[in-house]
């Protein structure tokens, strides 16, 4: 299991490597020059020029590509031209508050999805199918921040149900001593049951919203992978053998039909990497999304450089996790590697 | 034959709802097999006979309804009882194995754990103990070094070591009906005669009744004390197995066996009877499923053939049959 463990982190690799010249390349492509951006309306051109060396942007694309690569091993992901700070920091300080939401986000659609799409495929035909079926339709067709806008003004504007859309904590509380960076796991772990209770407050609506979006795809999934298990010779035999009906859809179909929706998790995810961004600024989370489109909009590419290389990095990192519980639910796969 | 059968069905009606239409797979089907004896179901492809095991057996799939009959186990009717009743003695008193033994075993569990899934079912063993007596049963059925295979999955081992397992799991509660779905198709011609001894030594230890499904009538022949010949979803004759080859009374036995030269019989062979299988949607099927096949067909088929009862020693579903 180890030996396959290394494996499979040194195949990511390769995809690293990608990364990096991707978002270098990227970056570079970008509309709009940082140069003329940076030293402002009123340049003149030598000046422009003069921030262009200053900045490097002047020399040919290997050899900036060069820099960059030592830089990033140094940890150094440039600064931001408008706010000068370090995007490396920025980006650490606010991955936590993008995660915290994310996974979230996940574990809410999870928790509705998986058991929905179990009971849709063990009741075809029942009113909980068709709602199965609903749901999967309605959460493909609404724009994410179409159900960000509705839930805030019916659980914020009409019930008051919900803290206003301000980011992870209300004016008046205080965040908790960064252990994580987690709000939620960080004030559990200093016993603070108010900032628990205030940041759970904020972080819901903005979750609920990402988990309708990951709702339709993990369902959906769930549902058809189950399907197809209980119709499976295996099923069959665990039936003729008078095996208990738990048994039979837990030990033997649940476990199977996993292994798919297990896949489609890392697809998801993309999916709601790139929804966070709208997300964030509907909600006006201090996370690494709305960062990004500020800089975006700046023409500011480090940041942007660091954002997508981030998101990227992420993306390999859990991908190769998913792997990891697969090979733990799927014997085969540990064989074949 | 006076003793109560092991198992006898009885009136046999199954339809699958389709979306071409309903198809009345089974029809009246009867028959009995006796404690200690093997029972052949031979047929074509698409006779039924795997949809008759099923019906039996509660497992057929949501499309399908049992539309009439009973099927006696004991004294307990399965068709009639309640899906707890049935799921209570499913494993325990009849149990039933299938082919392509390599799918038919759960690919992400031991085959150790899915043996010890039975027992802890049906055969009170406490927990503890399931696994060792998990490791005995792969002995039972001849598996070398059971202990490391116990912890093996489906996909190590080759097809006749699944199917030995697909038979400790399907032997484990020591059921008094054992229903066999061509056990042997897709195994090589060494192991389908291995997994056949196995099957007759064992079901002679337990004085188990076998229900053995194939379309290899040479086989039957070698293995069963009778046979029931099903075509299109109907008996159409039970027999002695020497009976049914010295004097076969149905037109179908009768070309099958002609298409039957001794030990070399297989698949291609008993499809080259003349004329298909009728489509079983068909609102017009004629009484006799055979007809539009049969050379003796005379104007006096067409009304509803005489019933073919489960008990008597040759039975015959035909207005005309061979003497
Ligand atoms: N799920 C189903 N839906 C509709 N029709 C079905 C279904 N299962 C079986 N049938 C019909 O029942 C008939 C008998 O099928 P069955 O599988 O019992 O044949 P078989 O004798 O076991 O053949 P084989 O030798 O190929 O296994 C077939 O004509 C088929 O059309
Ligand atoms: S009943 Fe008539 S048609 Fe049918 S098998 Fe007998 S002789 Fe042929
Ligand atoms: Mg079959």
């Amino acid at each position: 299991m180890l030996t396959l463990m290394l494996k499979r982190l040194a195949m990511t690799i390769p995809s690293l490597i990608g990364v990096v010249i991707v978002t270098f390349l990227l970056t570079r492509a970008l509309p709009g020059d940082p140069a003329a951006y940076f030293a402002g309306p009123a340049a003149s051109p030598e000046a422009i020029e003069q921030i262009r060396a200053s900045l490097g942007l002047d020399q040919p694309l290997p050899v900036q590509f060069v820099h960059y690569v030592i830089d990033l091993a140094h940890g150094d992901l440039g600064s931001s031209l408008t706010t000068g700070q370090p995007v490396a920091a920025e980006i650490a300080a606010r991955l936590p508050a993008s995660a915290e939401l994310t996974l979230l986000g996940l574990i809410v659609s999870m928790a509705i999805a998986v058991p929905l799409g179990i009971l849709a495929a063990t009741r075809p035909g029942s009113a909980i199918d068709h709602a199965c079926r609903i749901v999967t339709t309605a959460g493909v067709s609404l724009p994410v921040f179409f159900t960000g806008l509705i839930l805030v003004y019916v659980f914020y504007y009409l019930l008051g149900w919900a803290p206003a859309p301000l980011g992870r904590l209300g004016i008046f509380d205080s965040p908790p001593p960064t252990i994580t960076g987690f709000y939620l796991i960080d004030s559990l772990l200093t016993g603070d049951g108010t900032t628990f209770m205030a940041s759970l407050k904020q972080l819901a609506l903005p979750a609920i919203t990402l988990g309708l979006f990951a709702l339709a795809p993990i369902a959906r999934m769930t549902r058809a992978s189950m399907l197809a298990v209980l119709s499976s010779d295996f099923v069959r035999t665990a039936r003729a053998c008078g095996l208990a009906s738990y048994t039979v859809v837990v030990t033997y179909a649940f476990r199977n039909a996993m292994l798919p929706v297990i896949t489609t998790l890392g697809m998801v995810f993309s999916f709601l990497l790139g929804a966070n961004v709208l997300v964030e600024k509907v909600f006006a989370w201090p996370g690494i999304g709305s960062f990004a489109v500020e800089a975006l909009i700046a023409s500011d590419f480090a940041p942007v450089q660091g954002f997508v290389l981030t998101m990227a990095v992420l993306y390999v990192a859990l991908n190769l996790a998913i792997d990891m519980l697969y090979g733990l639910i799927d014997p085969r796969t540990r064989m074949d590697a | 034959m006076t003793a109560a059968p092991a198992l006898l069905v009885e009136d046999l009606s199954v339809a699958f709802r389709t979306r071409g239409g309903v198809v009345q797979a089974l029809e009246h089907v009867s028959f009995a097999v006796q404690k200690g004896e093997t029972l052949a179901i031979v047929g074509e492809s698409g006779s039924g006979k795997s949809v008759t095991a099923y019906a039996v057996m509660g497992i057929l799939d949501p499309a399908g309804r049992v539309t009439a009959g009973r099927a006696m186990l004991g004294g307990l009717d399965l068709l009639a009882a309640s899906a707890d009743q049935v799921a209570a003695v499913r494993g325990r008193e009849i149990a039933m194995i299938f082919q392509n033994p390599r799918t038919a075993l759960n690919p992400i569990r031991t085959v150790g754990k899915q043996i010890a899934d039975v027992l802890l079912r049906h055969a009170n063993v406490p927990r503890r103990e399931a696994p060792g007596r998990a490791v005995d049963l792969l002995r039972a059925v001849g598996i070398t070094d059971p202990a490391r295979r116990a912890d093996a999955y489906p996909f190590e081992m080759s097809g006749g070591m699944c199917q030995r397992v697909m038979i400790a799991i399907a032997l484990a509660a020591r059921p008094s009906v054992l229903i066999a779905d061509e056990p042997t198709t897709g195994l090589d011609v060494t192991t389908q005669a291995v997994i056949m001894d196995l099957i007759g030594d064992l079901a002679r230890d337990i004085g188990m009744a076998t229900i053995f499904i194939t379309h290899d009538l040479a086989l039957a022949a070698q293995r069963a004390d009778r046979i029931v010949v099903m075509h299109a979803g109907h008996v159409v004759e039970t027999a002695p197995t020497a009976e049914l080859f010295a004097r076969p009374r149905h037109p179908y036995t009768a070309e099958l066996i002609a298409a039957t030269p001794d030990a070399a019989a297989n698949l291609s062979e008993l499809a080259s009877i003349p004329g298909a299988l009728p489509d079983l949607r068909r609102s017009d099927l004629p009484p006799c499923r055979y007809a539009e096949r049969c050379p003796r067909r005379q104007t006096d088929c067409d009304v509803a053939l005489p019933a073919a009862p489960a008990i008597p020693e040759h039975v015959v579903a035909c207005w005309n049959p061979l003497s």
